[in-house]
């Protein structure tokens, strides 16, 4: 950090780090949090789990620990037998005759080979043979990813208007009040309901219908009342300190004031806020991802993996179960331990 | 609050307009004819301009007919009506056995604050909230239900007393759990916040044990901060309930909303959002008139 040069005045962050430091249970946290931003990185750069979608496995492949163990699912269905003896000469009728020597040939160039398919794997497989540790990498990719972004457009969105009620005050503040009173109204879910009705029935399902963008709209669109109330309220106490006043006095614009003064001295609220949406927002994202309407079919979350587990458990395949779970417990009580480590270093005096 | 009510109003009309799909193509199906979808938009009242749009809908919510489910044909308010007092079944319990559960729990979590048993309470809350609600549910009933058959897997009668003692215990009992770590969270802070009062100190300097303490003056004093909870609590009553519902084919509002999200059946979701909106600020209300009365010290505006 450049404060490193001048030692007598120490950066509004350093401080806070160095308490962060100190606490042992939020360095640990980081540190989960990071290895699991390297694996996503990974994961993005296709480095791991890049075949995640490949059936490496037979299906329900138990998992290597547990040694062999009877997978009847994995043979094949005893189908009908087939009729015995040579099939009746039809080549005088058969309109296509002339054709099936062609045909033959053809086929003959291509080649189709029955893949090799592992018994086992790591954390064994799901229905189709993909390997589940495969699945919980990329998943975690996307659910994390939806949490952060959805979480960000929320407090782009919660922190621009906050600043504009609480700065300004008056007639933008009763408006933007209104406008929140509306949306903390109407019941969480329901708001998120309707919106995926809208949307994927919409033109903008037809826009965003491919990747993570549709459900990080919706949860921002629902989620971004709490940041206005925080921020709203800072800039309030914010907007008659003396710092403000005297940028006023020597001709900062108002929108100098809002961003350039106020906004660094509030960034602490934002940081701690932001940090709790996301642990919200991916909670959310599994649930919609369960109910499918979340991410699109062609990707995997972690809700699509519970969703797959629900029907797997009854037929005692638990392990999809178990790697979903993992995977996101560990993530979210790292995140949320950080999230209160955090708060205990930016902002001392909230303990 | 009737401002609010027509933002309400306002923002599901605009939103289903601006960003929805053509109701007429929805409802006409997949093979239907220009003349049909032209025939369907004017039944609706899509050829006019906007402002009568908006005033049949508005007439719609004032007069409790939102007209019939686009699939189903069941009239609107009847599937809102009939659905209702299923879920009601399964929140009130939830709300009930969470408070009344926490209540104890954190005010023993309270006394005993920074021993052993504190800390292990804590950290057991952060794992147990880390882990999706789904999980519970699936793993319950798979356990309780499926395997070891102390509950019904899933299903719902026509009784009520039937439904509340058969078919409600365990998403009420599974719901109450997973909301418990939380909730014992919050009110450990509430307690502790008490604690720290000067009338603690008074009687503490009067001789009194701190079991009497905590029980007499802290329980009485932390009652207001857990009431304004659970008032928060309250609006959950009515969709809170939603994966309970679709895991227990409970026939409640949040499944009934869930399916029409999947059919695209616009006047049932638009019917509820606007309705329980509704319900949620006359349940805030009758909450602020409550508190009113719980604490004289409070007072309006």
């Amino acid at each position: 950090m450049h404060a490193l040069a001048q030692p007598e005045s120490e950066s509004a962050w350093l401080s806070p780090w160095r308490r962060l430091r100190r606490d042992r249970i939020g360095m640990i946290s980081l540190g989960v949090v990071l290895a699991y931003f390297a694996m996503i990185l990974a994961a993005t750069l296709d480095l791991v789990s890049r075949d995640w979608s490949r059936e490496v496995g037979v299906p329900y492949a138990s998992p290597s620990f547990l040694g062999r163990q009877p997978n009847p699912e994995a043979s094949p269905a005893e189908g009908v037998p087939r009729p015995g003896g040579a099939p009746p000469d039809l080549s005088a009728v058969d309109p296509l005759a002339p054709k099936y020597a062609e045909w033959a040939r053809r086929t003959a160039e291509l080649k189709s080979g029955e893949a090799e398919r592992a018994a086992s794997l790591p954390w064994g497989g799901d229905r189709w043979g993909r390997d589940v540790l495969d699945k919980a990498i990329k998943g975690s990719q996307v659910s994390i990813a939806v949490g952060v972004a959805a979480a960000l457009c929320a407090t782009l969105i919660g922190t621009l208007l906050g600043a504009m009620a609480g700065f300004h005050g008056g007639r933008a503040d009763d408006l933007l009040e209104w406008v929140y009173n509306v949306f903390t109204s109407i019941p969480g879910i329901l708001l998120v309901f309707a919106l995926a009705a809208v949307l994927r029935s919409g033109w903008l399902g037809k826009v965003f219908a491919e990747g993570i963008w549709m459900v990080v709209i919706i949860l921002a669109v629902t989620g971004w009342t709490g940041m206005y109330r925080l921020v709203r309220a800072e800039y309030l106490k914010h907007r008659a300190r003396e710092y403000v006043r005297a940028a006023e006095a020597i001709g900062a614009s108002a929108a100098s004031r809002m961003f350039a003064h106020i906004l660094p001295n509030v960034s602490h609220v934002i940081l701690i806020q932001l940090s709790l949406l996301v642990v919200a927002f991916i909670k959310v994202e599994v649930i919609l991802s369960f109910l499918g309407l979340g991410v699109p079919v062609d990707m995997v979350s972690w809700g699509t993996m519970l969703a797959e587990a629900q029907t797997e458990l009854v037929i005692g395949k638990w392990w999809q179960l178990t790697a979903a779970t993992a995977f996101m417990a560990v993530f979210l009580t790292a995140f949320s331990m950080l999230t209160d480590s955090l708060r205990d270093a930016l902002d001392p005096r909230l303990r | 609050m009737v401002p609010t009510l027509a933002g309400v109003i306002l923002l599901i009309f605009f939103l289903f307009r601006a960003f929805g799909g053509d109701p007429a193509e929805i409802l006409a199906g997949q093979v239907a004819s220009a003349e049909q979808i032209e025939a369907i938009r004017r039944e609706l009242g899509l050829d006019r301009p906007w402002t009568a749009q908006l005033w049949i809908f508005v007439r719609g919510i004032l007069a409790f007919d939102f007209g019939r489910s686009w699939i189903t044909r069941e009239a609107v308010s009847d599937i809102f009506l009939t659905r209702l007092p299923a879920t009601l079944t399964i929140t009130i319990p939830i709300v009930l056995l969470e408070v009344f559960l926490a209540l104890p729990i954190a005010m023993l979590v309270a006394y005993f604050r920074g021993s052993l048993l504190d800390r292990l309470a804590t950290a057991l809350s952060v794992g147990a909230m880390s882990v999706s609600f789904l999980v519970y549910i699936i793993v319950g009933q798979y356990l309780l239900a499926f395997e070891w058959g102390l509950f019904p897997v899933q299903g719902w009668g026509d009784s009520a007393w039937k439904n509340l003692l058969t078919y409600a215990p365990l998403p009420v009992l599974l719901a109450a759990l997973v909301s418990l770590a939380p909730q014992i969270r919050l009110y450990r802070s509430f307690f502790l916040d008490e604690t720290k009062a000067d009338y603690v100190r008074t009687a503490r300097a009067k001789g009194l044990s701190e079991p009497a303490i905590m029980a007499k003056h802290v329980l009485r004093n932390a009652m207001i901060p857990v009431l304004t909870n659970v008032a928060l609590l309250l609006p959950g009553v009515f969709a809170g309930s939603f994966l309970l519902e679709i895991f227990f084919s409970i026939p409640g509002l949040g499944r009934e909303v869930y399916l029409a999200v999947n059919r695209s059946d616009y006047p049932v979701i638009q019917a509820f959002t606007v309705y329980l909106a509704v319900l949620t600020m006359l349940v805030n209300l009758a909450a602020d008139v409550l508190y009113r009365l719980v604490d004289p010290r409070i007072q309006f505006r």
